[in-house]
């Protein structure tokens, strides 16, 4: 970072929506079958961070969940484990406890979630409990407000802010892109959270529709690889909320594949936010073992 | 648990690959022998010559084709002739329509076959074949089929009139497509046809011609005559043929035109083109990059409106090279019937030699040659997608169309300089031009002195959409309202 | 001119010594110019006078001035070429006499040569009206499936080589020129050989009707030596030919080849009214189509 110009956001790359969208065409066109088709569920499986960001959110409800994070579906021992276990920075201790070393991770939410409208110091509190409490990674989320107002200096100092706040915890920002209206945008507030110090940039909170599309994705992998292409550095990318069929999932693990390379083909750089998605890849994985169509019966919710 | 883990983790390592996911055949049957198709029968070659049709990928024989002789060409003009005087120019314009309608409909239905087929015998990839060729070929019989009976409000105060028989000649990169394009106009505006497939590609004529019959088409209407170049002489000299339409290479549709100067043949010619792809500095990158791709990759780079040159102003021109080398990588190259597959196999021996024959040139002209890294099979036809970076005006590789996936780059400086390289050709088919500026489009799209001009895309085709050239690219136009004046007669 | 000469005369009734006529010397018009033919051969058609007998190279100067013209005369606005043809009509009607003396000079009764001029006026403001109309006539937007704005329009085909009618003179001339330079083209015409007076005085009037110079170039002389370049110069995008010869029809057909010329052989009654339309002008035209993609961004809750 530190023989990295920081550009002028206000130029960031313009993006031609149609483009985009023949683009991804060509992904979810790609025919996945038999042992890819096997190797890319486990893969899909391995990079969700399991999610519960819910009023209602109790220590009883996280501790299911993380359960359901180290056992799948213990009817096949050689499944992994999802990367994390995503909650509200009250409920990171209890899930802390409960996933001990069994080397899933936690993810607090933090920032003022989801709407982020708050002032920054208390962003950092929000963050620092979290971290203390022992979250492994923040998902903290942009101020969209001001950037829509064109305040991108606040945007960018605030990223850099809590990227200090979080110590040795990962951090993924989150653009929730559904609130930002063209991808011209989404690729703007990309690039600001890169240069701001983001580890992960992250579609959306799951709390507003649309959520992750293949459109944005796109878009944001793209801000990734032209990133790389300048720094050399590497930065993750995690699409939230929408996903939830395996066949989706196999589309978006194409389009890293083929956008970034295998090189960010694993969950240190790729993250499914999703709460659904587990279930649909665990079926689809069965069938393929078995040559059954399965029902959701069978399957563990939490 | 972190035993799993290691598991999957070590499992990933090895890159994530995609299994074969070939498209089945099982449901495809050919004959082993095809001859001709004259007045509504398919029927042998009067002099019982046959060739043989293979598949490019694997180099083997798919049937054998009849090699039609003046006497098959004679037959099917007469029975051309005959429909039209008879049958087809007494037909309420409605009920021709509806013929045409139906022939759209059955190929929608067999739709699979006829991808799979297209893919076997001229190599391109099924995604293709599936998704471009044969839905617009249905299409474009569905396009036409409504304008049958709305004629004169295409040509107020014009009186159209069909011509009578039209003799068609098409080439082998779009097989079905091509047909569709010549034989949908000429049947809404109400003449007959006698249609030359392409020696190489023979097979999905074919099959349309069982659509043709499966239709209930009056025989005659559309006749069928396989063959090489000198069955397509036979019917451009055919006296009682009244319109020749042709799509081929520039040298061949000189001596067509040659050949019909002392006629009053209506003539329609869809030629070669060099186009120029020109992105400028304020283009959306990531997709003028798709863009380049999908302009000179799509179809092996055989289509005669491929962005074969590419222009980059200065200033991206190392920005768009890594990325467009980038996106190379992730091409995939083999097994037209495979699903994945992004580039297939080049149509025939010849043109293969052709490319690699411009290949040879562009490197001794000192254009610093690029090609990706993909494996492509051992046995069948392949070309890896090319580049040449450094070309200049001056290189045959700039100047002359190859046909194949090969890429000839430059680099300009200001758009006045830009507009004067990308017209400075004899061809005069399509261009591209990538900006995100509003007003320099509608300039640079003026200034194109081409047919088809592509602002922000490229290789876009529809049947409502005109499509045809300036200068040796040709003339007439195919597709949209504009496709139908060269199939009539006005007063 | 030579009407007002005489009237003169006349006038004053009496015996004065007979003034000395200035005659006209026809030469050619070249990119704005009036230049001899540069072969210095002349003809006599019809005891008409010396009439420049137009060589290949007067041709080339020719097509290199139409060339050059075509440019700025196709950028310019379609209402812009709608009162520059105007402007002509008005300049003709201002010199009819004259154009009806030349007829009459050629041949023509004063009633077939008034009724011709008149005409060609006519011809000029009906083809002036359609400068900034036939695209809105002739242009589609195409619905095409996919996300795109696609339309297309005429633009203008280059430079067209004419061969003008040979008995229609002057009317004949202005139906094939006009709807080409209507259009944007710019053109290079072969005037009647038999009648050609009529042609130079016209290039008079396109001389001081604002039309640039090299939009229009006409040469005096012989089909049967100028087509053969006409249907071979590689700089020539079209060629209208309004004769009968079936010979060199088959031999200018076979010859446009060369770069894919666009050929139109006219055989009309140009004084009918069903000789004027806009598909004279459309057939110097190409069909040009443009696409670019359509952004689909939604109301609210459409989402992208």
């Amino acid at each position: 970072m530190a023989n990295t110009t920081i550009p002028d956001f206000r130029l960031s790359p313009r993006i031609d929506q149609v483009g985009v969208e023949e683009r991804v065409s060509r992904f979810t066109k790609r025919s996945i079958k038999k042992s890819s088709k096997m190797q890319g569920l486990k893969l899909a499986l391995s990079m969700i961070d399991l999610t519960t960001l819910e009023g209602v959110d109790t220590p009883g409800k996280v501790k299911q969940l993380c359960y359901k994070a180290m056992h799948l579906h213990d009817d096949y021992p050689e499944l992994p484990t999802v990367a994390a276990v995503c909650v509200y920075p009250t409920l990171v201790g209890v899930a802390k406890k409960e996933l001990g070393n069994s080397g899933v991770k936690v993810a607090s939410v933090a920032t003022a979630f989801p709407s982020g409208q708050s002032t920054l110091k208390i962003k950092l509190e929000d963050t620092k409990n979290a971290v203390e409490d022992g979250a492994d990674e923040v998902d903290m989320v942009i101020s969209r407000g001001k950037f829509h107002s064109g305040d991108y200096g606040y945007v960018f100092d605030e990223i850099a802010a809590v990227k200090e706040a979080c110590g040795k915890a990962r951090l993924k920002v989150i653009l929730e892109t559904g609130e930002l209206g063209t991808l011209d945008k989404v690729r703007r507030a990309s690039d600001i959270a890169m240069y701001a110090g983001a580890d992960f940039i992250k579609t959306s909170t799951g709390k507003i529709k649309p959520a992750a599309t293949m459109p944005v994705t796109l878009t944001m992998l793209e801000a990734i690889r032209d990133y790389h292409f300048k720094t050399q550095q590497m930065v993750g990318m995690k699409p939230a909320g929408g996903i939830s069929t395996a066949k989706q999932s196999l589309h978006y693990l194409m389009m890293v594949k083929e956008v970034l390379g295998d090189a960010w083909l694993s969950n240190e750089w790729f993250r499914f936010g999703a709460s659904r998605l587990a279930n649909d890849v665990l079926m689809q994985i069965v069938k393929q073992e078995t040559g059954h169509y399965q029902s959701a019966d069978y399957f563990s919710k939490d | 648990m972190s035993k799993k883990k290691k598991s999957t983790e070590s499992a990933l390592n090895s890159g994530w690959d995609l299994s074969p996911a070939p498209e089945s055949t099982g449901h495809i049957q050919l004959n082993d022998q095809y001859g001709h198709f004259i007045n509504g029968k398919f029927v042998k070659p009067a002099k019982g010559k046959y060739f043989d049709t293979i598949n490019p990928a694997t180099e083997k024989k798919l049937a054998s084709i009849a090699e039609g002789s003046k006497e098959d060409v004679n037959k099917a003009v007469k029975a051309a002739r005959s429909a039209y005087e008879n049958v087809w120019s007494k037909m309420p314009a409605n009920e021709r329509g509806k013929y045409i309608y139906r022939i759209a409909r059955i190929m929608q239905e067999r739709a699979r076959e006829f991808a799979v087929i297209e893919s076997m015998d001229g190599g391109k990839p099924i995604r293709e074949s599936r998704d471009v060729d044969v839905p617009l070929a249905a299409n474009h019989f569905f396009y036409y089929a409504g304008w049958a009976d709305k004629l004169p409000y295409a040509f107020p105060n014009q009186q159209p009139q069909a011509l009578g028989v039209a003799g068609q000649i098409i080439p082998w990169n779009f097989p079905l497509l091509m047909a569709a394009w010549k034989i949908a106009p000429a049947l809404a505006t109400g003449n007959t046809v006698v249609l030359k497939p392409a020696e190489t590609t023979p097979l999905t004529a074919m099959k349309l011609a069982e659509v043709i019959q499966e239709a209930g088409l009056p025989e005659g209407v559309v006749n069928f005559v396989n063959g090489a170049g000198a069955t397509g002489a036979a019917i451009v000299n055919h006296p009682d043929i009244n319109k020749i339409a042709f799509t081929g290479s520039t040298g061949v549709g000189k001596i067509i035109q040659q050949a019909v100067a002392g006629t009053d043949k209506k003539v329609t010619l869809e030629l070669g083109g060099k186009a120029a792809n020109i992105i400028c500095e304020d283009a959306t990158i990531d997709q003028a990059v798709e863009g380049i791709i999908n302009g000179i990759y799509f179809n092996q780079g055989h289509v005669c409106c491929a962005g074969s040159r590419l222009f980059v102003q200065e200033s991206v021109y190392d920005e768009v090279l890594q990325k467009l080398k980038h996106r190379m990588e992730s091409l995939i190259v083999g097994d037209p019937l495979d699903k994945n597959t992004d580039i297939g196999a080049i149509n025939s021996k010849e043109q293969l030699s052709t490319i690699n024959r411009y290949i040879k040139i562009g490197q001794e002209e000192g254009a610093e040659m690029y090609q990706s890294s993909c494996a492509v099979p051992k046995k069948g036809y392949w070309c890896r997608p090319t580049l040449f970076l450094n070309a200049s005006q001056s290189h045959r590789i700039v100047q002359e169309e190859i046909f194949g996936p090969v890429l000839a780059i430059q680099t300009f400086r200001t758009i006045s300089e830009v507009i004067d390289k990308a017209n400075n050709t004899p061809y005069g088919l399509s261009a591209g031009i990538w900006t995100d500026k509003g007003s320099k489009i509608f300039n640079m799209t003026n200034k194109m002195r081409a047919g088809v001009v592509w602002a922000n895309t490229y290789n876009k085709f529809d049947p409502t959409s005109p499509f045809g050239g300036y200068k040796e690219s040709g003339y007439g136009r195919e597709g949209g309202l504009h496709g139908l004046s060269s199939y009539l007669n006005f007063n | 001119m030579a009407t007002t000469t005489k009237k003169t005369v006349s006038s004053n009734g009496q015996a004065k010594a007979a003034r000395v006529e200035v005659l006209k010397t026809y030469k050619l018009y070249i990119g704005g110019k009036f230049p001899r033919t540069e072969s210095g051969r002349y003809y006599s058609p019809n005891e008409l006078g010396s009439i420049c007998l137009s060589s290949r190279k007067d041709f080339r100067n020719a097509v290199v001035a139409a060339r050059g013209a075509f440019g700025g005369w196709s950028g310019r606005a379609a209402f812009n070429r709608g009162q520059i043809v105007y402007r002509i009509a008005e300049m003709l009607e201002g010199r009819s006499a004259q154009f009806v003396d030349e007829l009459m000079q050629q041949g023509a009764t004063a009633a077939a040569a008034k009724q011709e001029v008149a005409a060609a006026i006519d011809r000029l403001i009906y083809y002036a009206g359609w400068c900034d109309k036939y695209q809105q006539i002739f242009s589609a937007v195409n619905p095409v499936a996919s996300s795109h704005f696609n339309f297309s329009m005429l633009e203008p085909t280059g430079v067209v080589a004419m061969v003008a009618p040979e008995n229609t003179s002057l009317l004949g001339l202005v139906s094939v020129v006009i709807p080409a330079i209507a259009g944007g083209n710019t053109c290079v015409v072969l005037a009647s050989a038999t009648k050609p007076l009529c042609a130079v005085s016209f290039a008079e009037v396109l001389h001081s009707s604002d039309v640039p110079g090299g939009v229009v170039n006409i040469l005096t002389g012989k089909a049967d030596e100028l087509l053969e370049h006409m249907a071979s110069h590689m700089d020539v995008n079209a060629v209208v030919y309004c004769r009968e010869d079936a010979k060199a029809i088959e031999a200018l057909k076979a010859e446009a080849s060369l770069n894919m010329k666009r050929v139109h052989v006219y055989n009309k009654n140009w004084q009918k009214d069903e000789a004027q339309n806009p598909y004279m002008i459309k057939a110097l035209q190409e069909v040009k189509t443009t696409w670019h993609p359509i952004e689909n961004i939604g109301g609210a809750g459409s989402g992208y």
